[in-house]
């Protein structure tokens, strides 16, 4: 299969980039890393009269240190994110589920941003990205903004971006020291999830301190498990607490139903996998 | 839009519609027909090569993104009448029946050696998640992968297909001629 | 006298056909260009039965690159043409035509609708949406059951019914065994249960292909197909073109698994286009078009009955089948289920038996050959019944099995469905695999964790499988109305310099006839492996042949080619006598020398070779060749049989299903190359394994495939399958000289049920005593919690995938 023709442009700034998204007007796509959108092009999906190409701008690019946030670059790939030590040492959870991303192939390809603002509920950096607070900073014709990802994140592959708007970067909060764990199940190794649970936790003596948890899968939009926290959080980390707390991991989700699951076992698993995720978390 | 590629340590230069595939590119421009498509989806990875030293589904990567790297394909890989040692141990260890999803199975494989030189059994298996075979049942594959890293010197891998810029072959003839 | 040289049947050669496989110089037919090739794309309807109220082509005729635009009328306005049907299972089947586009109605969403041809593959795909068809939606019919319930809408208006054809054999009609109601009638043990065969797509890796070049007398056509002999004489049938100006070659083939056996809609298309255009003309599909349009497998509803005393002495069996063809029947069609029709009673002495199949239509893909073709379907229903009617009894399920298979030495025998089992030996592959799984400790562990409680329970299933293959003989064949017969073709050419030629009616796509060939040759005419080249799939150079499918090529092609070196030997030696001056039944034949018995005198057939080029010196009357061909049509079919063993994983709180290890012992009569059939047998047991667990086509309530990309179509990768432990016992068949039997089929065959045994064995202890595949985690801790009352869940396994993609909202970036 062949995408429809489109027009290629290839800015080299952020600001030309924006700036070719509002003249291409609503038909325009933006290609980041294009593991999603090569193949919605080739089958047709969806036909684009501009394609907005990323990939020559180096200022999206790398992972830096800001203090008290790591900020990632939007055009960051996964292979990148996987492999960064300030991803390891600050943010932990997100490089876990980075891991799992697709196929080695793709995560060469794929990007973070791409992910993001693909905005697939089954895509497994979303959840990370609400558990971690991530801010995405984005720029469009009015200049750039943040969103929070709560704000970010608003329905079936539709996030806050405006057609002439450009993730360039996600500001994720320190999580220096804290553990992760990214339990995902799926079918078979390349499909989608169809339940994740993304867990991270800080722990002294055994006892949890803090605890953030992200659903992939569970609803439009990745859910932030609040009342399993909440039932973490200065308790000590046993089997017993673990597994009681996980009993509210459906609380508030509203799941779709499809041919592997329907609601009722997307909601028992997961409460089944944020049980492990917390452990595997706190095994380290 | 023009764009020039390095393939398999030739430079080509081509007229191309930014709506072209690299594997269409490829294969219906530069004849290189060895790299292959079997899906629309980027599950199967029959068309895996490698792109500016990594591994890539060449069927989700535009020509016009290619522009101005090195692609080494399947074709790129046997050096002076020597197959690479992942080509010779797929035919040791019969890692193949009808070879379709070859191409992208050793592109990947020497990818994932690359990462890794000494990899256990689930090490292969999860570097080779993004190729399909629907011969095999994969453990002949995954065999052969481990045998060939016994025969590969570190730090061989899609960094060293890499040609320097000095060694580049005059530009070839594109499709265009 | 110099040593035997080592045999070169039974080394473990690596393949001849790699090395090209390996560094890209291919031959796929879509790799082949010509000058001046134009590309065609198809139009599919998007809706799954509906009456075409109108269709304008006229803005798709003006589109940039375009040639023709041509719908079904304009290829066949006569409305004459029908893809093939090449077994009509009963005098009166019911058989549709099948356009090549269809015509007035669409009876399954994907059908093709109309063709571009367009001077670039992408123009062509850009003008398809400049069609413009009107569809009038009529009643959708999906389903066995319910296409069969009285008052259903019918896919085929005019032929009155969904039901295409009813084949009925019953073992008291045919004097083979008892009456099947009496026996369960009067048994103290009976045991009834309802298997679903869910769809499967066969995906093979390379998409079709065809490029039709007529720009000369002869008509070339390269398709990727695995029986490009029976297409040629098929499209040569089916659009009236003389069959000596047609010439099909099948190039390198990327994998067919049956699903390749086909005379397709697209193949017709293409030749009647480029006759049409003058020009040469080229389809390669997407493999979303793979996944619609070519064939699909298995698809039946199964109801099974069997009967047995207290001791587990089977008494009767009985099967009812709804085969669901899809809305056409393919080339074997309702043969699919006829084939399994001998295989439910597998190695079992059953004394009554009763099948009866319905073949039925719905508005889905067509239906056909899918690697096993009906033998999966009846090793999967009689293995897994084995294991209910075993947990009825309170039996050991290997005691079950053990007190009812025919013992080695009850061999040949006679089976209640009629045929003939040459040999076998089920107690030394049984015993052999027990051993390499370690049976006993398994079934103590097993025994541990549900003493524990264990979160993850342990489960052993068995199948202990046989299978006809080695499709042939055609007077059997005959006898089923087949249309063809199930011989093979091998001709064998002495080049000048001692170099040979063997030309094969088999057609490889992967399975190495190449390497196998050679090492066959090599023997019989004492010639080096590498001096030896087959040829193949040109039915310029190959001119006759039936093709690859059903396990046939070795134990009939391969025979043909054995046939074909004793008469090249038989040619020679004439001349060797002359040449020795000595008398032929003083030649002694080995190693590729004649020698004069009892002296040194020998002369290679090499040197013969050379000297019947020469012809200078030959004795009286013979002709200067020893060129020799032969057909070979075997008295039986033949049996390889094989004891599988397959331990599972279940977590009870997720339902997923981890293989623990999976151990099979098969016994495939005498082996050429041991790597080759190793690697056959690992792929069968991956698509066995993953009909089980991953695989199903979906349709929807409309009739949309919803399993339609290898995003929803779950195919494994080699992080979802285990090592496998293979073995084989050898009890060489007795219908052929080599011994040999099939093995293509066998792992694919064998596997389903040992590990839906395996999974129902880790959880029968819940109450379980089935679940639908494919064994999806869902439905499993469904299974596990409720009982397998609930255990069949909503069909649907798609979903998550790109299928969901909703465009409007793809802020894909």
């Amino acid at each position: 299969m062949i995408p429809a023709p489109f027009d290629y442009v290839a800015p080299s700034t952020v600001d030309e980039a924006v700036r070719a998204l509002a003249d291409a007007g609503e038909d325009a796509k933006v290609l980041a890393g294009g593991q999603s959108l090569l193949p919605v092009l080739r089958m047709r999906l969806a036909a684009p009269t501009t394609v907005v190409d990323l990939g020559k701008i180096g200022e999206l690019k790398g992972v830096r240190d800001e203090g008290d946030a790591v900020v990632i670059g939007a055009m960051s790939t996964h292979y990148d994110v996987q492999r960064d030590p300030l991803v390891h040492d600050h943010a932990l959870l997100l490089a876990r589920a980075t891991d799992t991303v697709a196929d080695p192939q793709v995560r060469h390809r794929g990007t973070f941003g791409g992910s993001l603002a693909h905005a697939d509920p089954a895509g497994d950096l979303l959840a990370p990205a609400l558990a971690l607070d991530a801010e995405m900073v984005i720029q469009g014709t009015g200049g750039r903004r943040t969103a929070s990802a709560a704000e970010f994140f608003q329905d079936f592959f539709t996030t806050s971006l405006a057609p002439e708007d450009i993730l360039v970067e996600v500001r994720i909060p320190k999580h220096t020291g804290w553990s992760a764990h990214y339990e995902k199940f799926n079918r078979v190794a390349q499909a989608w999830s169809m339940v994740a649970v993304a867990a991270t936790v800080r722990a002294e003596g055994g006892t949890i301190t803090e605890a953030r948890i992200g659903l992939t899968n569970m609803a439009s939009i990745p859910v932030r498990a609040t009342a399993v926290e909440q039932a973490l959080v200065g308790r000590s980390a046993d089997a017993e607490t673990i597994r009681a707390a996980a009993e509210h991991a459906a609380e508030g989700t509203s799941p779709t139903v499809d041919g592997n699951a329907d609601v009722e076992y997307r909601q028992h698993l997961a409460r089944v996998l944020t049980g492990r995720a917390v452990e595997a978390a706190m095994a380290g | 839009m023009r764009i020039t590629v390095t393939v398999d340590g030739t430079g080509y230069t081509d007229e191309v519609e930014p709506r072209t595939l690299l594997v269409h590119h490829l294969r219906e421009k530069l004849g290189k027909t060895g790299t292959v498509v079997g899906c629309d989806t980027s599950n199967c990875g029959a068309c895996t090569v490698h792109l500016n030293g990594q591994s890539v589904k060449s069927c989700s990567v535009l020509a016009v993104q290619a522009d101005g790297g090195e692609v080494t394909t399947v074709e790129g890989l046997a050096r002076d009448g020597q197959l690479h040692p992942v080509q010779q141990a797929f035919r040791d260890n019969h890692a193949l029946q009808c070879g379709f999803c070859t191409p992208g199975m050793i592109m990947q494989s020497i990818d994932l050696l690359a990462d890794n030189p000494n990899p256990d059994e689930e090490a292969v298996r999860e570097g080779l998640e993004g190729n399909l075979c629907r011969c095999t049942g994969y453990q002949n594959i995954v065999r052969a992968v481990r045998d060939a890293a016994g025969h590969m010197r570190p730090g061989a891998g899609p960094e060293a297909e890499q040609v320097a810029d000095g060694e580049r072959t005059t530009t070839g003839v594109g499709g265009d001629a | 006298m110099t040593a035997m040289a080592e045999p070169e049947v039974g080394r473990a050669r690596v393949r001849k056909e790699d090395e090209r496989l390996i560094t890209g110089r291919t031959r796929w037919t879509d790799n082949i260009a010509l000058p001046g090739l134009v590309h065609m794309a198809f139009l599919r309807s998007p809706t799954a039965h509906a009456r075409i109220t109108a269709m304008d082509t006229s803005a798709a005729k003006e589109m940039p690159g375009v040639i023709a635009v041509y719908t079904g009328d304009d290829l066949d306005p006569g409305g004459e043409v029908g893809m093939p049907n090449a077994w009509p299972i009963t005098p009166d089947q019911k058989t549709p035509r099948r356009p090549m586009l269809a015509q007035g109605t669409v009876n399954f969403a994907g059908e093709a609708v109309a063709v571009v041809i367009a001077r670039s593959a992408a123009e062509a795909e850009d003008a398809l949406a400049e069609i413009d068809v009107d569809y009038d939606d009529l009643p959708v019919v999906l389903g066995v059951d319910d296409a069969v319930a009285d008052g259903a809408p019918l896919v085929h208006e005019d032929m009155g019914t969904n039901k295409s054809a009813e084949w009925i054999f019953d073992s008291a009609e045919a004097g083979s065994g008892g009456d099947v109601q009496q026996a369960i009638s009067s048994s103290e043990v009976v045991v009834t249960r309802r298997f679903r065969q869910q769809r499967l797509v066969p995906a093979f890796m390379e998409p079709r292909s065809v490029v039709v070049d007529p720009t000369a007398p002869q008509l070339t056509m390269w398709s990727a197909t695995q029986v490009p002999h029976i297409l040629k004489t098929m499209v040569a049938m089916t659009l009236g073109l003389p069959e000596h100006q047609v010439r099909v070659i099948a190039p390198d083939v990327g994998g067919g698994f049956g699903g390749k056996l086909a005379v397709t809609p697209e193949e017709c298309a293409a030749v009647v286009v480029a006759q049409k255009l003058g020009k040469p003309v080229k389809w390669t599909e997407s493999r979303s078009e793979t996944m619609v349009s070519a064939h699909h497998g298995r698809d039946q509803m199964q109801d099974i009955t069997i009967s047995a005393s207290r001791d587990g002495t089977i008494t009767g069996l009985k099967v009812d089948l709804l085969a669901d063809m899809g809305a056409y029947l393919g080339i074997v069609g309702g043969g699919v289920p006829v084939l399994g029709a001998f295989m439910f009673n597998a190695i079992y002495k059953v004394p009554a038996y009763r099948f009866s199949c319905t073949t039925v239509f719905t508005n889905t893909t067509l239906t056909d050959a899918y690697r096993g073709a009906g033998r999966p379907e009846a090793t999967f229903a009689i293995e897994r019944i084995m294991d209910e009617l075993a947990a009825e009894l309170g039996m050991d399920p290997m005691e079950l099995r053990e007190k009812n298979w025919i013992k080695h030495d009850e061999f040949p025998y006679t089976t209640v469905s009629t045929l003939t089992y040459d040999s076998g030996n089920y107690e030394a592959a049984t015993a052999k695999a027990m051993q390499l799984f370690d049976y006993d400790g398994l079934r103590r562990e097993q025994r541990e964790r549900r003493e524990r409680g264990d979160r993850v329970q342990l489960g052993i299933g068995i199948s202990t499988f046989t299978e006809m293959c080695g499709l042939a003989p055609s007077r059997v064949l005959g006898s089923l109305d087949y249309g063809a017969g199930g011989w093979e073709h091998a001709a064998i050419r002495m080049l000048p310099t001692g170099k040979v030629e063997v030309v094969t009616g088999a057609s490889p796509h992967g399975q190495g006839h190449e390497t196998a060939w050679s090492q066959i040759v090599a023997d019989q005419l004492g010639v080096g492996f590498d001096d030896i080249e087959i040829l193949h799939g040109d039915t310029q150079s190959s001119h006759k042949g039936l093709d690859t499918y059903g396990s046939r090529s070795l134990t009939v092609g391969g025979i043909a080619v054995v046939k074909a070196a004793e008469k090249v030997i038989a040619k020679a030696r004439k001349v060797a006598a002359h040449l020795m001056e000595a008398s032929e039944d003083d030649l002694e034949f080995a190693d590729g020398k004649f020698t004069v018995r009892g002296t040194d005198t020998s002369t290679a057939i090499q040197d013969v070779a050379l000297a019947v080029f020469a012809a200078h010196d030959l004795p009286e009357g013979v002709e200067p060749t020893l060129d020799s061909e032969a057909v070979f049509d075997p008295e039986n079919f033949s049996f390889p049989h094989g004891t599988h063993l397959c331990a599972t994983e279940v977590d009870t709180e997720t339902g997923r299903v981890r293989l623990r290890s999976y151990v099979c012992v098969d016994d495939i009569g005498k082996v050429i190359n041991p790597l080759i059939v190793e690697g056959q047998m690992h792929g069968g047991l991956a698509q066995g394994i993953a009909q089980a667990l991953f695989e199903e086509a979906v349709y929807d309530e409309f009739g949309t495939l919803t399993s339609g990309t290898f995003a929803d179509y779950l195919l494994p990768s080699a992080m979802d399958l285990p090592s496998f432990t293979t073995d084989r016992t050898e009890t060489a068949a007795t219908s052929n000289p080599l011994g040999v039997k099939g093995v293509g089929e066998a792992g694919t065959i064998a596997s389903t049920p040992a590990v839906v045994n395996s999974v129902v064995d880790a959880v029968r202890h819940h109450g379980v005593n089935d679940i639908e595949m494919p064994l999806s985690p869902m439905r499993v801790w469904r299974a596990v919690h409720e009982g397998d009352a609930a255990a069949g869940g909503p069909g649907a396994e798609a979903g998550g995938g790109l299928g969901s993609i909703d465009s409007a909202h793809g802020g894909a970036q």
